[in-house]
This record gives structure tokens, C-alpha cells and sequence, in this order.
């Protein structure tokens, strides 16, 4: 046999090697990503440490949500501009002490519901005798989210609804019922927006509101003038709906501010949160934008500056869709997750996890996506994820909503949807141009990611195995201790779909601790409070937030999780008014009800 | 070791015509045309998921080159082939891992050394790497869609550039007679599926066809010799690509591609056989 025969041999078998390659890859690597065994509750207790009940119906609450019919010019695509409006948001509107639940629907005519925490297990829905639940009229539009803050300091949490069509504020009457102030306050008459947050952007111990536009505000939906609507590209759209920033002057009153402050973006905002990244004692402001890049807004308190490019998160455009930080490896440092779309052999966005690069800090603070790395990247077309820590191990958590539009199972719209959304935005930004969906699916019935931290840089999907097995579109998923019983339950908005309450339990040798906080010279509701919590040689930061995820609002009140055998040494915490309270060896198994010194 | 097979030639070297005020090398204009390409779309659009992943395609691709050239031709081949091959990859290949890109290009470069026939490769070596990508690792890797803005006057820039440099190369009936089989099939598929026909021309407009036309089907080493023939051949890749539209494949330009491509080559190689056996026999009598 001659040498250059031989030669062809192997790089014949060199050949088959790199053929053979992706399947190699594929086999290393998925078994230690997922665990789709379901084997019940005691096995996913013995193995994942918690095990998560659907119980809505068993709970009272039978909400299915209904999604808008808009003008008939959109008919033939109708499930894709409809395709957003489930929401979830968690307040204790009464100051009760246990946690409710307001939910959104979107057609006409269709009510909103806030389910009343019974206390006994059971939910009932209040939402009519209180005045925010016929809010889905002819002529203002439709619910797409809500978010709670007590803007007035009254001590009762106050409800912005976001729509698509005239948004409204509504002050909480201590508890009794609502009293619609939009006008009041200076809101605008319509916006089309699927974001908004409370938080005190200046430290005057007032809450603010940020409104992040979709579609551009002068666009009636249900009564267009033009089919050109769409964006104007898929990756760098800037024809979406301005942004909103309303100064709380405190009387009642909001002054649209973001202009005069540096925020002049038309993205298409579809997410947003607000943390303190730098240590500033200013929340700093993360906008997920779909058809583009995220940007991330430094707060001086007085201003804000984009610095998407130059801290990293805001260079390569994807589909954002969620916005929510959490401090994933206990370092006193937030990660932040944003969701894309990820469909198999069409598009491979990834979801993003932002991680902080080690060294940088303040104004300099550099960002890296290690999605990949941590196994949180590839959720289908993803939607609303919240971190917390389910099993109360001591580390941060990640539950994602996923699934677009779930119709017929065996026909996709995907080739249809990737043939346009590569043209020219001559034809892409008019809907008339757009295929029909004719009963199409498109990333539809997908299964659910529940991403449990080890703690050590990986997460691994145990969705199934715990028992999160729907398949719904979701949207919205809020995070709430529902029943004071130390343990974060999952609620979760389907367009189209059920609400889903999640019942957590949780293996009893693993420890927590809760925190109620109410701030006295910063905002009552004490959004945009920090606790660090040292334990075990470790430490861990959480924010209160005033929005965050996709269209949802967590619990106010911060859950640690400990592990076994916790030794707390302390809980700082740092008011937005920039008052630091140490909290020494606090007890384990407890919720704390803290009040800002004076 | 024994020479069993020809170097592979640099694409698009055929030889200009008239003097020029200055002389470019044919064999470079083809990869700075798509090395503006990548600079224009990157710097104005963020195109690239990273220069690394780019960077990683392009350095795989020329040391496969240089290595199996070595080693089965005993020189080191110019890289400007292995250059275009690497750049398409890391342009068209859309994957958060970086080891896609890596991979697409060593399969694109071994695929010319392997999967021959008659001493000539009968894949277009991109075009095989990205399909066979899509086929096997179809969780990671997608192709560049929609990442690439979608507005007009970057589209009409690189038309234009992209018309006169395939001109000048003597290949742009090639793309002359893919883009008025896809136009007019287009309207085809709009009669025959009730979608609007803007939809059906709308991958045209869009960058990944850019790419293809201007890079693919006209690579010199992966087309039948003669102009009539070229033509034919693009049709039917046109042709090929209505029929796997109307499957509703998302891919249909590059697996026609992959399917008719080599199948022209097949043909063509069949038949200089047989001419020359003819010609054999003629002089034997």
C-alpha cells in the first residue's frame, strides 16, 4: 500500500470523525443538563430537594386568560400580534399578611382578576368589587401587565396597569377599593407597552415609574390606518413606542421626565428592571428590547447614561424578553438573564446570563454572557423568568416560561416566519405582506425550564422532574411565598392559557429565612432595598423590586434559602435613602418585619 | 507519497481583459469583497456573534488548507479559498458555541480532499459544511437569517459592488440567471400557496441570499465548464429550491445547492468520460 493511500485512509476516517462529531458533543453533554425523569414527588424531594404542585383549581382559582382580537387588517397574522397580555403580579393589597395575586386578560371585555390569599389555602377573586377588574374596554384598550408601588406613601400598594390602549393608575383606598387617577397624575392617553416599574430613580422617597413602549404609541391596534406597523427590522428596529419616565412630584402628580434625563430610545422595550449594579445607592435601569440590542441605563440620580455597548450587554441585537438579576454564585453581585428565542435548525439566539467580569466594578463594570456555560441558554422561545431559590439550598434558582404560539401541533409557521423576517423592511414592516398563520404553530407546546443551581457555576434543568410539566404559552411567572410557610411557590400567566399556581414543598432540613421591609424616609414600599445576608461563609444580595421578568412582579418580601444546618452572622440592609441596619445573627425560620429607622 | 489528486486551484481566476490603471490579482478580489462584506455588516449592524467565532472559522479553515495541502499536494496552497470558505462559515453559521464554527470549517476544507471524483470536489465546500451542519447539529447551529439589518441601502450597496466584481470575473449571467429564476418562480409560489407575493420575494432581499449568490453557485471549482451549461445548471438549483419551498424547508437554497451541484458535476464528469471514450475509439479506427 503506497503512502499517499494510506494517506486517504485516514483522512477518510479523519472525515467520518468530524461527521460524527455533533452527535459526540450532543451525547457528552446532555445528560448532566437535564433531568426529565418524572418520577414523582418523593423521588424529585430525595434528588432536587423540592417538589412543585399544580393547584390552581384545588386553590379556587380557575382564570383563563383571553388574548385581543385586534383590527382585521392583522387578521392572517393575528396570533403573532396578539401573542402578548398574560401577566402576573404578586401585592398584599390589604396588608393582610399573606400574599395576593393580580392577574391580566386581554380582549375586550374580558376582566382582570385579583385573587384574595384566603389564608386557608384557598383564593377568592375581589378584583370587580374593588374596581380593577372591568379594564378591558372598547375605545382604551386592553391589560398586557401591572405593577404595584405605594407611590403616595399611604402604606398601601397602588396598581399601574400597562396596556395596549390608555394606561391607568389606580389608587389602593387603604385596602377597600380603587380609585382610578390616571388623569390626575398626568398619564398619557394611549401607549402601546408590555413593561413598566416602580422604583425611586432619585432617592427623594418617592416612587417612580418607568413605561417601556412597544409598538409606537400613536398606533390604535384596534383601529389602524396603516398595515405598517411592523418592525422595521428584526434585529435593529428603533420604530417601536417611546419610553417613559414619570417623576413622582408628590402630590399626586407625575412629570414625564425621560427626555430631559437621558433616556430617548424606540426599541421595542419588552422587559425591564431596575437594581443597583454598582453600588451607587441609584438603581440602575435594564431594558430588554425585542427586534434589537438591551440597554442598560447608568443612574447618577440625576441622569441616566446608555451604556449597553460599553459594559457589554447591548452589542449583539436578539429578541429580549425578560429582564431579572440575580446574585447566582452568593458573591454580592447580580447576574442578569435575558431571554431570546432558540428553536432548533432555524434559530439559535440563546438566552443571555450576564455575569459581571471578575475585576470590573462601578462606571467600568464589564459584562459577560455565560449562558452557555452555566447551561441556562437554550428554553425554546423563551419568555419570563424569575431566579429564587426553590429548594432552599442557599443558591439562586431560575424557572423560564416559554412557548409561543400553540396551535395546530403539526404544522409550524417557522418556515413561513423566517422566509419574511430576513427581507427587506420594505416588506417586513407591513403585516399585509406577512403570510397567513392559517392554524400554524410556532415554537408552540413547549416544555418548561426549571433551572436548579448547584452552586458551583452550572444549573440543570429538573423541570419535568419536579413537576412542571405543562405546556402552555407562557408568559409572565412571579415568585411568592403564598402560604408563610418558607418556601417560594411559582405562579405563572399563559397567554391564552390557564394560571398556573405551582405549590411548592420543599425537603424540611433546608433552612430560610424571610425579610418584609417598609421603607419610612424612602419609599414605603422600600423598592430598590438591598439586603445582603451572610451565612456560612458566604454571602448573598437581593433587591426589592418594583417589576421585573416579563410583565410580572415578584413578592416584595426577600426569600433566602440557607441550606442545612445554617449559621447566619448578619443581615445588612441598605435603604434607598442610603441608611445601612445591621441585623446580627438573625433567627432562621423566620420572616422579619423590618421598618426603616427613623 | 503519491500525487493521487490535482491542487485545488483558487477560485475565480479567470483572466481580465484590457490594462487596467492598476492591477489587482484576481485571486484577492473575491476576498475582499467579502471581507468588506463582514466589516460593513459587523461595524454598522453588530453582525457577528463575535470576531472570535469569526476569527476561529477563518484560522481553521486555512490551516486545514494548509496542512491537507501539504500533505496531498506537498505545497503550501494559497489561502484565499480557504479564506472565503472560512469567512462564509463564520458569516452564515449562527451558533452561541463556539466549536461550530470550527467544525463547519474543517468539514468545508476536508470535504475538497475527500469527496472527489476524477480528481475535481464536487461540493462547494461552504455549502457542504453548512448543510451537513444543519442536518447533524440542528440544537446548536442555524444560518445567519435575520441578523444582518434589513435595510435597503447596505442591500443595494452590496448588490451593486457584488454585480460589478462577478462581472468583471466573468460569472454574473450565473447570478443573472439564479436571481430571474428565483423572481419569476417567486410569483409561481405566490399563485400556487395564496402568500403574498412580497413574502415569496422577500429571502432575495435578505443577506443570507447575498452570500449565496455572489459566493456559491458561482464558485468556479464547483461548476460545470461551460456558460450554457452553468445556466442550466442554476436554474434548476432555482428550480430545486421552489420545489423544497413549497415543502416549506427553511434551508431550500443551500440544500439545492448541495443536491443539484454535485449532481451537474456527476453529469458533467460522465460525459467528458464518455467523450473522450468516443474520441478513443475514433482514433483506434
Amino acid at each position: 500500500m503506497t503512502g499517499g493511500r494510506i494517506a486517504k485512509i485516514f483522512l477518510g476516517i479523519f472525515f467520518l470523525g468530524l461527521l460524527a462529531t455533533p452527535r459526540f458533543i450532543k451525547r457528552i453533554s446532555s445528560p448532566h443538563e437535564v433531568d426529565r425523569s418524572t418520577a414523582g414527588a418523593a423521588t424529585a424531594l430525595a434528588r432536587h430537594g423540592f417538589y412543585l404542585q399544580e393547584v390552581s383549581h384545588a386553590a379556587g382559582i380557575n382564570f383563563v386568560h383571553q388574548a385581543p382580537a385586534l383590527d382585521p387588517k392583522l387578521a392572517p397574522i393575528m396570533p403573532e400580534v396578539a401573542s402578548m397580555g398574560a401577566s402576573v403580579s404578586i401585592v398584599d393589597f390589604d396588608r393582610d399578611g399573606w400574599p395576593d395575586i393580580y392577574v391580566t386578560n386581554s380582549a375586550i371585555g374580558s376582566k382582570n382578576c385579583l385573587y384574595r390569599n384566603m389564608g386557608d389555602g384557598r383564593f377568592k377573586d375581589v378584583a370587580a368589587e374593588l374596581g380593577i377588574a372591568d379594564v378591558n374596554q372598547s375605545g382604551t384598550g386592553v391589560s398586557t401587565g401591572a405593577v404595584w408601588g405605594d407611590y403616595d406613601n399611604d402604606g398601601y400598594e397602588d396598581l399601574f396597569l400597562i396596556k395596549w390602549g390608555r394606561p391607568e393608575l389606580y389608587h389602593n383606598d387603604h385596602g377597600h377599593g380603587f380609585t382610578r387617577v390616571t388623569e390626575q397624575a398626568g398619564m398619557p392617553a394611549w401607549i402601546n407597552a408590555n413593561t413598566a416599574l416602580w422604583f425611586d430613580y432619585d432617592g427623594d422617597g418617592l416612587l417612580d415609574l418607568f413605561v417601556g413602549g412597544y409598538y409606537a404609541e400613536n398606533i390604535d391596534l384596534w383601529h389602524l390606518t396603516t398595515t405598517r406597523i411592523m418592525p422595521d427590522s428584526f434585529e435593529y428596529a428603533k420604530n417601536g413606542g417611546r419610553k417613559y419616565l414619570f417623576h413622582n412630584l408628590g402630590n399626586g402628580k407625575f412629570e414625564e421626565v425621560s427626555a430631559k434625563l437621558g433616556i430617548n430610545s424606540r426599541r421595542w422595550a419588552l422587559a425591564a428592571a431596575a437594581a443597583d449594579l454598582r453600588g451607587t445607592g441609584h438603581p440602575d435601569l435594564f431594558v430588554a428590547n425585542d427586534y434589537g440590542v438591551s440597554e442598560l441605563y447608568f443612574n447618577d440620580g440625576k441622569r441616566f447614561r446608555e451604556v449597553g455597548q460599553q459594559t457589554g450587554v447591548g452589542f449583539a441585537p436578539k429578541s429580549g424578553m425578560n429582564a431579572a438579576f440575580g446574585d447566582i454564585l452568593n458573591q454580592g453581585r447580580y447576574a442578569v438573564y435575558v431571554s431570546n428565542i432558540s428553536e432548533d435548525g432555524v434559530l439559535i439566539q440563546g438566552n443571555n446570563l450576564w455575569m459581571p467580569k471578575q475585576g470590573t466594578t462601578g462606571d467600568a463594570i464589564l459584562y459577560e454572557n455565560l449562558a452557555r456555560d452555566f447551561g441556562v441558554e437554550l428554553g425554546g422561545w423563551s419568555f419570563g423568568a424569575q431566579f429564587g431559590d426553590l429548594n432552599n439550598d442557599g443558591t439562586l434558582d431560575l424557572y423560564l416560561a416559554n412557548g409561543y404560539v400553540s396551535l395546530d401541533r403539526k404544522r409550524s409557521y417557522w418556515y413561513d416566519f423566517s422566509k419574511v423576517a430576513g427581507g427587506n423592511t420594505t416588506i417586513i414592516g407591513d403585516a399585509k405582506n406577512w403570510p397567513a398563520f392559517d392554524g400554524r404553530s410556532l415554537s408552540g407546546y413547549q416544555t418548561k425550564r426549571v433551572w436548579l443551581n448547584d452552586g458551583a457555576g452550572k444549573f440543570i434543568d429538573v423541570a419535568q422532574a419536579v413537576g412542571v410539566t405543562d405546556t402552555y404559552d407562557g408568559r409572565s411567572v412571579a415568585l411568592v411565598d403564598l402560604w408563610n410557610r418558607g418556601v417560594l411557590d411559582v405562579v405563572v400567566a399563559n397567554q391564552n392559557g390557564p394560571l398556573l399556581v405551582y405549590k411548592n414543598t420543599v425537603a424540611p432540613e433546608n433552612e430560610w429565612i424571610e425579610f418584609q421591609l417598609e421603607g419610612t424616609k424612602s419609599n414605603r414600599s422600600a423598592i430598590g432595598t438591598q439586603i445582603t445576608l451572610f451565612w456560612n461563609g458566604q454571602e448573598q444580595v437581593q433587591e426589592v423590586s418594583g417589576g421585573s421578568g416579563f410583565s410580572a412582579q415578584n413578592d416584595r418580601r426577600l426569600h433566602f434559602g440557607l441550606g442545612k444546618n445554617p449559621r447566619i452572622e448578619k443581615a445588612v440592609i441598605r435603604w434607598p435613602s442610603g441608611k445601612i441596619e445591621t441585623i446580627e445573627q438573625p433567627v432562621i425560620h423566620q420572616l422579619y418585619t423590618v421598618k426603616e429607622p427613623a | 507519497m503519491s500525487r493521487q489528486v490535482s491542487a485545488p486551484v483558487m477560485p475565480l481566476q479567470t483572466p481580465v481583459q484590457g490594462k487596467p490603471l492598476f492591477h489587482i490579482d484576481n485571486r484577492y478580489i473575491a476576498p475582499a469583497f467579502i471581507t468588506c462584506i463582514l466589516l460593513a455588516g459587523h461595524l454598522s449592524f453588530g453582525m457577528l456573534e463575535s470576531y472570535q467565532k469569526t476569527l476561529l472559522a477563518i484560522v481553521t479553515s486555512i490551516s486545514m488548507e494548509l496542512v491537507l495541502g501539504r500533505i496531498f499536494f506537498r505545497k503550501w496552497l494559497h489561502p484565499a479559498s480557504a479564506y472565503i470558505t472560512g469567512i462564509s462559515v463564520g458569516i452564515l453559521v449562527r451558533s452561541p458555541a463556539f466549536w461550530p464554527y470550527a467544525l463547519c470549517s474543517a468539514i468545508s476544507i476536508t470535504s475538497k480532499y475527500v469527496l472527489r471524483v476524477k480528481d475535481r470536489h464536487i461540493w462547494n465546500p461552504s455549502n457542504f459544511g453548512i448543510s451537513v451542519m444543519l442536518f447533524l447539529a440542528a440544537e446548536t447551529v442555524a444560518t445567519l437569517s435575520i441578523q444582518w439589518g434589513n435595510y435597503l441601502w447596505p442591500m443595494l450597496v452590496i448588490w451593486a459592488l457584488g454585480s460589478a466584481i462577478i462581472w468583471r470575473l466573468h460569472r454574473f449571467h450565473i447570478t443573472g440567471v439564479y436571481v430571474a429564476s428565483f423572481v419569476v418562480l417567486a410569483f409561481l409560489r405566490s399563485w400556487m400557496t395564496g402568500s403574498p407575493w412580497q413574502s415569496e420575494l422577500a429571502p432575495i432581499t435578505g443577506p443570507m441570499y447575498q452570500l449565496f449568490i455572489f459566493f456559491m453557485i458561482t464558485d468556479p471549482k464547483t461548476t460545470v465548464r461551460s456558460k450554457r451549461g452553468q445556466c442550466i445548471v442554476v436554474f434548476l438549483i432555482a428550480l430545486l429550491e421552489m420545489v423544497l419551498r413549497l415543502r416549506r424547508v427553511v434551508y431550500a437554497p443551500f440544500y439545492a445547492l448541495f443536491i443539484v451541484g454535485p449532481a451537474a458535476m456527476l453529469a458533467e464528469i460522465w460525459l467528458d468520460a464518455r467523450r473522450a471514450n468516443s474520441a478513443q475509439a475514433v482514433a483506434a479506427q
